[in-house]
């Protein structure tokens, strides 16, 4: 199944593309599960190694594939597996918002946050809060090219 | 005597600067006189667009293309090429990759035209005059070539053989276009289709700045906000914002011998979708890396606030032909 189909057959108003971290987020979000807490559905959960490896090109990739939010979670400052990956996603995703508030995406649709692996309720907490922000706006990626046309 | 080769160069939205670099190979243009018949060339010679038009289909040899498509008349005369010759070489950043005249597709919060023609703080239009397509006067139809609503590469409109990047495209690489086409008239054979005429690795690969094992620096700095600035040692520990690492090679690192960051007119490599995001990665991931740990959120603002347009920075020549554009969106301009 190709990267495409994915993110559409998600389905979901909206969808959101969820980068979790494999070292703390990761286990954060299995925790929320475990937990039995519950979450929205419409998130689409990406694990890599480290937020790190999460190019700027990715996100926009997501969006262009039919996400309407992506958001991009991390281990902690300090915490990082790797020692500074985490920092440098903090870096790249400042200046990479900016420029996607520039070309008007709205900010409500990029989200980067950081969740301990004890977070679960944490985890819970920020995707129903962003998957209900996402609620509030039109869809965005569905037609190939952003807007609602 | 070997044959001559037809040749036509034609242009769109542009400054006129690519005619100008062709010109600038200096002794070496004789050269291309022994070798070439011109069929078009308006900006040098005396040719106007029905020479072309009267021209056998495919019977021009290599036609180049520089400039953006901006009007409706851009992309007739780009048609009117494809159709009259055998290859087409997209010349210049505009017609690689929509250059400068594409930033004009970033959103803007109003209309171009209103824009330009009735809110400049610099515009005196008590009438609202705007120019438009055709005009009676007298019973008398006057018509102008309408604008397009983008500023396009030329890929978009036409199909393209061949591409030869740069703003304008340096010295070196025409010198290469001579010899492609020399080699062209002498047995005929070309390189395989979509070759860019360029480098293939990054700029950083041909600058001869030295660098630093590991590189670093604390903010972003115009290089005339810098009291002393090494000759010798990369941009990028010095501050200066230098697009080398994402740009593709091929200008001998013309700017950065001069002191100037790169401003990334090649284009990015083969490999890489879209420029600016690359580069974005790459910088921002050498920002304070010494201190990495404590800098605070505040902080951060500060530096990266000092690049107060990423756009126009990271995309000065590559927007009309990056994944970003494709994003953007006028609904939700805020």
């Amino acid at each position: 199944m190709s990267k495409t189909t994915q993110i559409t057959e998600l389905n979901s108003n909206p969808n959101v593309v969820l980068f979790l971290c494999r070292w703390c987020s990761g286990k954060g979000a299995d925790l929320a599960g475990t937990s039995r807490l519950h979450y929205p559905t419409n998130v689409l959960p990406i694990m890599v190694n480290c937020s790190s490896r999460i190019d700027p090109q990715h996100v926009v990739e997501a969006f262009l594939e039919g996400a309407d939010g992506v958001l991009i979670t991390g281990c902690h400052f300090g915490d990082c597996h790797y020692k500074t990956g985490n920092y440098k996603t903090f870096r790249r995703m400042a200046l990479l918002s900016r420029l996607l508030k520039q070309v008007g995406v709205n900010p409500k649709r990029f989200r980067i946050t950081w969740i301990s692996a004890t977070e679960g309720a944490k985890f819970a907490k920020i995707t129903t809060e962003m998957v209900e922000d996402l609620k509030k706006l039109p869809p965005y990626g569905k037609n190939g090219k952003g807007g609602d046309s | 005597m070997m044959k001559k080769i037809n040749l036509a160069i034609a242009l769109g939205a542009t400054c006129a600067g690519c005619d100008v670099a062709i010109l600038d190979l200096n002794e070496k243009i004789l050269e291309v006189f022994d070798l070439v018949e011109f069929k078009f060339w308006p900006t040098a010679m005396d040719f106007k667009l029905d020479d072309l038009k009267k021209l056998k289909d495919k019977e021009v040899d290599v036609g180049i293309y520089h400039g953006a498509i901006r009007t409706t008349e851009d992309a007739k005369i780009a048609k009117i090429l494809r159709q009259k010759s055998k290859v087409v070489v997209a010349f210049g950043a505009c017609a690689n990759f929509g250059g400068i005249p594409s930033l004009a597709n970033m959103p803007f919060e109003q209309d171009m035209f209103d824009l330009v023609y009735k809110d400049v703080p610099s515009m005196d239009n008590p009438e609202n005059t705007v120019p438009l397509t055709s005009v009676k006067i007298n019973d008398v139809e006057l018509t102008l070539p309408g604008i397009l609503e983008n500023a396009d590469a030329l890929e978009e409109v036409i199909d393209v053989d061949y591409f030869v990047p740069g703003c304008p495209p340096m010295v070196p690489l025409i010198e290469q276009v001579v010899e492609v086409l020399k080699l062209y008239a002498n047995t005929g054979k070309l390189p395989p289709k979509g070759s860019v005429i360029a480098g293939t690795k990054t700029l950083c690969e041909e600058c001869g700045r030295t660098k630093p094992e590991k590189i670093s620096f604390k903010e972003f700095i115009s290089p005339q906000e810098v009291d002393e600035m090494d000759p010798d040692l990369c941009l990028l520990p010095q501050g200066i914002l230098c697009l080398g690492p994402a740009t593709r090679a091929g200008c001998d690192g013309l700017c950065t011998k001069m002191n100037v960051g790169c401003r990334g007119c090649l284009g990015p490599t083969d490999k890489v979708k879209d420029h600016g995001l690359k580069m974005i990665s790459a910088l921002t991931s050498l920002l304070e890396v010494e201190i990495e740990e404590e800098m605070t959120e505040e902080e951060l603002d500060k530096i990266v606030d000092k690049i107060p347009d990423p756009l126009g920075t990271f995309y000065r020549f590559t927007y009309g032909k990056s994944l970003i554009y494709k994003l953007h969106s006028e609904e939700e301009l805020i």
